[in-house]
């Protein structure tokens, strides 16, 4: 087998494992989302698609709904532009998709003497690049509200570009702070910082170093997945969205890329703030606790730890955006704008300057 | 008379510093949601109801035994309605949904039965005047079934013979017989 042979199976295997993982979790969140604020609420939620009387607690409603999406009336407007009509439901899709490339999900696997970092798409400037990726989402959102050749879904992408856009420099400026204190834009550098401790004990994470940097990341994370609170676009029964004229399974897409912008914001968030895939104590080859106490373990085993560590922080990320996205009522529309700007943004700045000058002491 | 004269009334509190910067809120907030979800959480995996909801239809919210549900005509005991076809119902009535049709009875210790005894339920309000007027117990609204429906206005019409075959609800309150399919008729008077 040549190298290159290897070489494109590996790179096949890390995008199948990523595209597989986002997936998967973003058609989970369909049902977490209404189990979840069921079991918030005291009610039970959704439980009643069932294949012969079996319900699984509800765990068959994603099928039932892409049942329902696929079977729909597949509607476009006479007026509408067909081509774009029908691109910016994919446009939106792929660029959510694409976001989580160059998240890494472990450190490096030693196999048959190569070393393979765990990430689908190793980049130097991988924060940049979830950056450009998140931003191009709007163009789905503009595209689907000029294509309708509806005004009020025009009216609705520009309110949804003008959020997401004012949320995006927010994001920009507020993960500064955390390239500075680990002197990288590599997603995958930054994870490898945080296994630094303090005093042996606390360790390095983004979540300790850069705490207000975390909140302004959250809230305009938030804000660019264009759910509650900041959900403006959408409101299906007293404001007009950007995807008004669209049905079935295009809508559905829609839907899928705010829940995979979800997913991809609960993986920033764990590489940047929370760690990545470190376990804390956990080093290459076994723990180290902070007593002095070790364990030696496999290689095998690290990398899986780790992997493990990963999923489990980005799924409880998700549950974490759910709970907000069930408890906090919806922004107005100035008010999230005098937030973005006036509130994130100078936020953020300031967050800039304070880690710079802590850097520079 | 005196006028009244409108008083403009401000309710709203004046927000404090803590509530104007909003997180600690936000975070006040988020922790009872999840206070929330982690104790149905642990009553729903101890085998407990995390909920507060019914979910009808199988589960059936407990009724108080006053509560006023589908009419129905009592029997005699050998079967015919007790009812002495005295009008009283349809003409205390306020909805003026019931309609008798009165027949001289074969025994002539009683004066009259309903030949035709019809309840319109798509016009009762169920506030049980008619079980109140009834000098001879012969209507009632305890059968605790409360879901009848019908796809037309003729299937609300329930006859004396519909009336007739349904039976008291349960100790529990449960519904005893099953709910009457509707009888669609014509030619209602
Ligand atoms: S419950 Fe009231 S409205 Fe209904 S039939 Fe009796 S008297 Fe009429
Ligand atoms: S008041 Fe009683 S006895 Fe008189 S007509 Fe009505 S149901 Fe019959």
């Amino acid at each position: 087998m040549s190298a290159l042979a290897v070489d494109l199976g590996i790179a096949v295997a890390k995008v199948g494992f990523v595209m597989g993982f986002v997936l998967n979790l973003g058609g989970l969140m369909t049902w977490v989302e209404r189990k979840q604020s069921a079991v918030m609420q005291d009610r039970v939620g959704a439980n009643r698609a069932s294949i012969f009387g079996l319900r699984l607690i509800g765990l068959f409603h994603p099928l039932a709904d892409a049942i329902k999406m696929l079977t729909k009336e597949d509607f476009i407007p006479a007026r509408a532009d067909r081509a774009l009509f029908l691109a910016a439901p994919f446009v939106s899709v792929f660029f959510a998709l694409a976001g989580f490339a160059t998240i890494p999900f472990g450190d490096v696997l030693r196999v048959g003497g190569r070393e393979i970092s765990l990430q689908a798409v190793a980049l130097n400037a991988g924060i940049l690049y979830v950056f450009g990726m998140l931003s191009m989402g709007v163009y789905g959102v503009l595209l689907a509200g000029w294509a309708s050749a509806n005004n009020y879904a025009l009216l609705g992408g520009q309110r949804a570009a003008a959020l997401m856009i004012s949320a995006e420099i927010a994001i920009g400026a507020s993960i500064m702070g955390v390239c500075m204190v680990y002197g990288s834009l590599d997603l995958q550098e930054i994870a490898r910082g945080q296994g630094a401790y303090w005093a042996g004990v606390i360790p390095k994470w983004g979540i300790f170093t850069q705490p207000l940097g975390l909140i302004l990341f959250l809230t305009a994370g938030i804000a660019s997945t264009k759910r509650i609170p900041f959900d403006f676009p959408e409101g299906e029964s007293e404001i007009i969205g950007y995807f008004i004229e669209y049905s079935g399974m295009k809508f559905g897409m829609f839907m899928m890329a705010d829940f995979v912008e979800t997913v991809v914001i609960a993986g920033m968030t764990t590489a940047l703030f929370l760690g990545g895939w470190q376990v804390p104590w956990l080093f290459a080859d076994g723990f180290q606790f902070p007593g002095g106490l070790s364990v030696g373990l496999p290689h095998l085993v690290v990398v899986a730890l780790q992997i493990g560590a990963f999923v489990l922080k980005v799924v409880l990320m998700c549950w974490f955006l759910m709970l907000v996205r069930w408890t906090l009522p919806r922004f107005r529309y100035d008010q999230a704008m005098r937030l973005g700007w006036l509130g994130l943004l100078p936020l953020a700045v300031l967050n800039i300057v304070v880690t710079a000058a802590v850097l520079l002491l | 008379m005196a006028t009244l004269k409108p008083v403009l009334v401000t309710r709203q509190v004046p927000a404090s510093p803590r509530q104007r910067l909003y997180l600690v809120e936000v975070l006040i907030g988020l922790g009872v949601t999840a206070g929330h979800f982690f104790r149905n959480m642990g009553r729903w995996l101890s085998g407990g109801k995390g909920a507060v909801t019914y979910q009808w239809p199988e589960e059936r919210r407990p009724l108080a035994p006053r509560l006023r549900s589908l009419h129905r005509l009592v029997r005699r005991e050998d079967g015919s309605p007790r009812c002495v076809a005295c009008m009283m119902c349809e003409t205390v009535c306020p909805a003026h949904c019931i309609y008798i049709v009165a027949a001289e009875h074969p025994n002539p210790d009683i004066e009259k039965y309903p030949e035709r005894f019809d309840i319109d339920l798509g016009k009762c309000v169920f506030c049980g005047y008619c079980v109140e007027a009834c000098p001879e117990d012969a209507i009632r609204m305890d059968t605790g079934i409360l879901e009848f429906s019908a796809y037309s206005r003729a299937g609300m019409i329930y006859s004396k013979e519909v009336l007739l075959g349904l039976e008291p609800a349960g100790a529990d309150g449960l519904p005893t017989v099953q709910p009457p399919a509707a009888v669609i008729r014509r030619g209602f008077p």
